[in-house]
This record gives C-alpha cells, sequence and structure tokens, in this order.
C-alpha cells in the first residue's frame, strides 16, 4: 500500500517542531508500524536527509519504549497493543496517517517522536519498590499465603510497561492510571503492605511534583492502555492514600 | 490531614464530597418542588418551613452554599492545573475513540450550570433574602395568603426563563450522567464502575434534570 505521513518533526528539545509530510510506497500489511517507519527512514538515509527519530526497543510489546500519538490514539487505532504490534493492515492503502510524540507537559520531546519519559522513573524511584534482603536467605515465596484473587489482582497491575500511554492520552496528561497500577501491585501483596503508607504517600507526591494533570475519570487511560491496566486501580491508588493520610 | 488536601488526589476526593452533598441537595429540592405540581398549600406550607426553619437556614443553607462554591472554585483550579499539565496540543487527538463527550467537557456543563445558578438567584434567592432579612418580613405571607407558590407560577410566565431552565437542566443532566459515578471513583470506590451504581447513576442524571423540567414546563402552560 502506499501512505501519506504526516511527521512531527523537531530538532532538539528547545528547537520549534513541526508536521512535515512523507510518502512510503510499497507497504505490506503485515509489517508492523516500526517496520513501516524503518521503510521511511531507510528513504530518508538513501537521499541524505535526516531520519525520523523514534523510541522502541524490544517489538514485542513488553518494554514500554514505543510511543508515537498515530490518528489521534496513542499507539494508534488497535486495541492492546504497542505501536511495535500494530500492523499496518489496520491501514487502507491511500491512508494518511498523522503521527505525533506522546504529549504531556512532563514528557519534553527529545527529538522527533522520542520523549523523555524519566519523569515515570522518579515515580518509581519515590517508593515504587520492596525493600527485601536478598542476600540468600530470603523466605521461600510459596511460604506466604496469598488469595488466588488477590494475586491475579497484582499480577494485572503489575502487567504495566510503563509506556506512558496513559499519560499521552489523558485529556488533563494525569499519570494516575500509571501510578495507581504501581501502587496495586504491592498494596495488594503482603509483602508490599510494611512500606504502603510511605510508599503511596512519596509516589503521589512525586508524580504532584512532575507536573502530571489530575485525573477526572473519563476512562479514556484504561481504553488506551495496551495491557488493559483497569481504572480500579485508580481508585485503589486514592484509597490507599487516604488509609496512609488518616 | 492537610497534607491530603493539597494533594492532586486530596482535591479529587473533596471534589467528590462536594458533589454528593450537592447531589443530595437536588433530591430534596426536587421533592419540594414537585408538591407544587399537586397541591399549593402543601408546596406553601413546605416552603414557608424551609424559608423559615432555623436550622436549615443556618446551617444547612451556609453549608450548601459552602459546598456550590467550593465545587465551582475547587473545578476550576482543577481544570487549570491539568490544561497547564498538557503540552504542545496534538494535531489530530480523536477523544471519541475513548471517552464520552460529557466526561470531556464537565467544565462547560459545569459553566452552564454556574449561569443558571446566578438567574436562579436572581429570579429566587435574592428576592427571598431581601424579604426576609432585609425588608425583614419572616411572615411569607402576600394578600392575605403564601406567597411562595404565587411567586414560582409568576416566574415561569416568561417563555424566555423557562427556555433558559430547560436547556440548562439538561445540561445539568449532562454534567450528572459523567459526574454521578465518577464522583464514587474519586472517593476510592470501583462501585461506580459496577452495573448497579451505572443504572442509577444513569436513572438520577436523567430523573432530576427531568423533574425540574415538569416542573417549570407545567407551570408554564397550567397558568395563563
Amino acid at each position: 500500500m502506499n501512505l501519506t505521513l504526516k511527521i512531527w518533526r523537531q530538532k532538539d528539545s528547545n528547537a520549534k517542531g513541526q508536521m512535515v509530510d512523507y510518502k512510503v510506497t510499497e507497504i505490506s500489511e503485515h509489517m508492523s508500524f516500526l517496520e513501516m517507519m524503518d521503510v521511511l527512514n531507510e528513504q530518508l538515509i538513501a537521499s541524505g536527509e535526516d531520519p525520523v527519530a523514534f523510541d522502541h526497543d524490544c517489538r514485542e510489546g513488553i518494554c514500554g519504549m514505543c510511543s508515537m500519538y498515530i490518528n489521534g490514539e496513542a499507539h494508534g487505532p488497535d486495541r492492546g497493543v504497542t505501536t511495535c504490534q500494530l500492523h499496518m493492515r489496520m491501514f487502507k492503502d491511500g491512508d494518511t496517517i498523522t503521527i505525533e510524540p506522546f504529549r504531556a507537559g512532563a514528557f519534553p520531546v527529545v527529538k522527533d517522536l522520542a520523549v523523555d519519559r524519566s519523569a515515570f522513573d522518579r515515580i518509581q524511584h519515590a517508593g515504587g519498590y520492596i525493600s527485601v534482603n536478598t542476600s540468600g536467605n530470603t523466605q521461600d515465596a510459596n511460604a506466604i499465603p496469598i488469595p488466588k484473587h488477590d494475586a491475579d489482582l497484582a499480577m494485572d497491575a503489575a502487567t504495566c510497561i510503563g509506556c506512558g500511554a496513559c499519560v499521552a492520552t489523558c485529556k488533563n496528561s494525569s499519570a494516575m492510571l500509571f501510578v495507581g497500577a504501581k501502587v496495586s501491585q504491592y498494596a495488594l501483596l503482603p509483602q508490599g503492605q510494611v512500606e504502603a503508607a510511605d510508599r503511596v504517600k512519596n509516589m503521589v507526591a512525586q508524580m504532584d511534583l512532575e507536573g502530571f494533570g489530575n485525573c477526572t475519570n473519563t476512562g479514556a487511560c484504561e481504553v488506551e492502555c495496551p495491557k488493559g491496566i483497569s481504572l480500579d486501580n485508580i481508585a485503589r491508588m486514592n484509597r490507599e492514600l487516604m488509609k496512609a493520610s488518616v | 490531614m492537610a497534607g491530603f488536601f493539597k494533594s492532586s488526589i486530596g482535591r479529587k476526593v473533596a471534589m467528590a464530597l462536594s458533589a454528593f452533598f450537592l447531589m443530595f441537595f437536588l433530591l430534596q429540592h426536587l421533592a419540594i418542588n414537585l408538591l407544587s405540581l399537586f397541591s399549593a398549600d402543601t408546596f406553601n406550607e413546605v416552603s414557608h418551613f424551609m424559608g423559615t426553619n432555623p436550622i436549615v437556614q443556618f446551617v444547612l443553607q451556609p453549608v450548601l452554599i459552602f459546598a456550590v462554591v467550593f465545587h465551582f472554585v475547587m473545578g476550576f483550579v482543577l481544570e487549570l492545573k491539568n490544561k497547564k499539565a498538557n503540552g504542545v496540543s496534538y494535531a489530530q487527538n480523536n477523544g471519541a475513540a475513548n471517552s464520552s463527550w460529557v466526561s470531556r467537557n464537565m467544565i462547560y456543563s459545569g459553566l452552564v450550570i454556574l449561569a443558571f445558578i446566578v438567574l436562579h438567584f436572581i429570579d429566587f434567592w435574592f428576592p427571598e433574602i431581601n424579604t426576609k432579612y432585609i425588608v425583614g418580613d419572616m411572615s411569607g405571607m402576600h394578600d392575605g395568603g403564601f406567597r411562595y407558590y404565587h411567586e414560582l407560577v409568576e416566574k415561569f410566565h416568561n417563555p424566555i426563563r423557562v427556555l433558559a431552565y430547560v436547556i440548562s437542566f439538561v445540561l445539568l443532566g449532562l454534567h450528572l450522567a459523567h459526574g454521578f459515578t465518577s464522583a464514587f471513583q474519586s472517593v476510592g470506590s470501583s462501585a461506580g464502575r459496577k452495573q448497579t451504581l451505572q443504572t442509577i447513576g444513569k436513572a438520577y442524571s436523567i430523573l432530576i434534570p427531568l423533574g425540574f423540567i415538569i416542573v417549570a414546563v407545567f407551570h408554564f402552560l397550567t397558568h395563563k
């Protein structure tokens, strides 16, 4: 298929960016979106132009690196997939595709479609862990009974790959789905209880400090999340913070 | 605890708590308004009670005014903060793909409701406060009978006012359609996402505005 791409080009974080049109031809419907971008970049390099910078790593939907706001949606029009898992069969020959970086004040553009999501790392550093001595005498995990229901919910929360689609999608650039998932995965398990109060307080404080907006429960994040993280995690985070604050 | 209400989540919780109070108030207000459809005398008596009872006047009324002002001010504060959190606007943003129009535009339905409250205060509340606390007439009487039903009917003679009220109530319904269940989510309950509360929320957001519309239109049509 032949496509017209409207891509955000921005030289560096300080430069003023703009949308630039490109044409790509003979794109296979079996290609992933990133492979299509590779074809474009090879084309640009061959003609001596600067290739489009975009984030990617594992290309199998696990690492959370690939981003892109495609035709007005984070990771494009498909559901439950990252951009690397988005296939060109979702588009038609002759389509014009708009490709923009994830937008949020807390996610500044580094170059073109690559944004700095280290605000998420700093939120994780504020409390997204448990302090366990792993020097060789850790307790057997199977010795700690955990209800199946809780284990499943914790596992669901832990599937968050921190890609930032929730922030990019949210009209308020809120990071609450991400933080809610990270708080929940520990709040649901006995290992997370010891530091539960400090964890939620510190992570929420860091989230606010990074300049993310406030959740207004539109539910857009949940729909666009490649891992299907539930809005229930935000409610749980709210409960955890209330519990920690009284 | 003070730190909690300064946090983003604390503000949402405060927003939801004021919303719960306001939603309870709407129910109470509508119940009294509906009396006017059936009995002018009962409506007059209940209105007189609400207008002169010291607990209603000096405890509930200030709480209500605080809740209204707080809900609006916090709504604006959060809207501005959220706008500030946005980066550059998207060239193309397909919000309809993942969320409802009402959930994305609470500020606009809220602004219409604010404009309505100003009109409503000019229509009823300011004259009421003036009569009772400035003129000092606590009797609730006019021309040998209670004045409340008469005042209500008189106001809804004007078709433009009735239209403005109806439009405002439709916007109130849209605001509630998202707000009802959203408030539960904000206070940390997932109940708002369960089928039962979704249904109650839908019914509430349709029936409450519809009730107010019926009262306005009824008096417009039946008293020429």
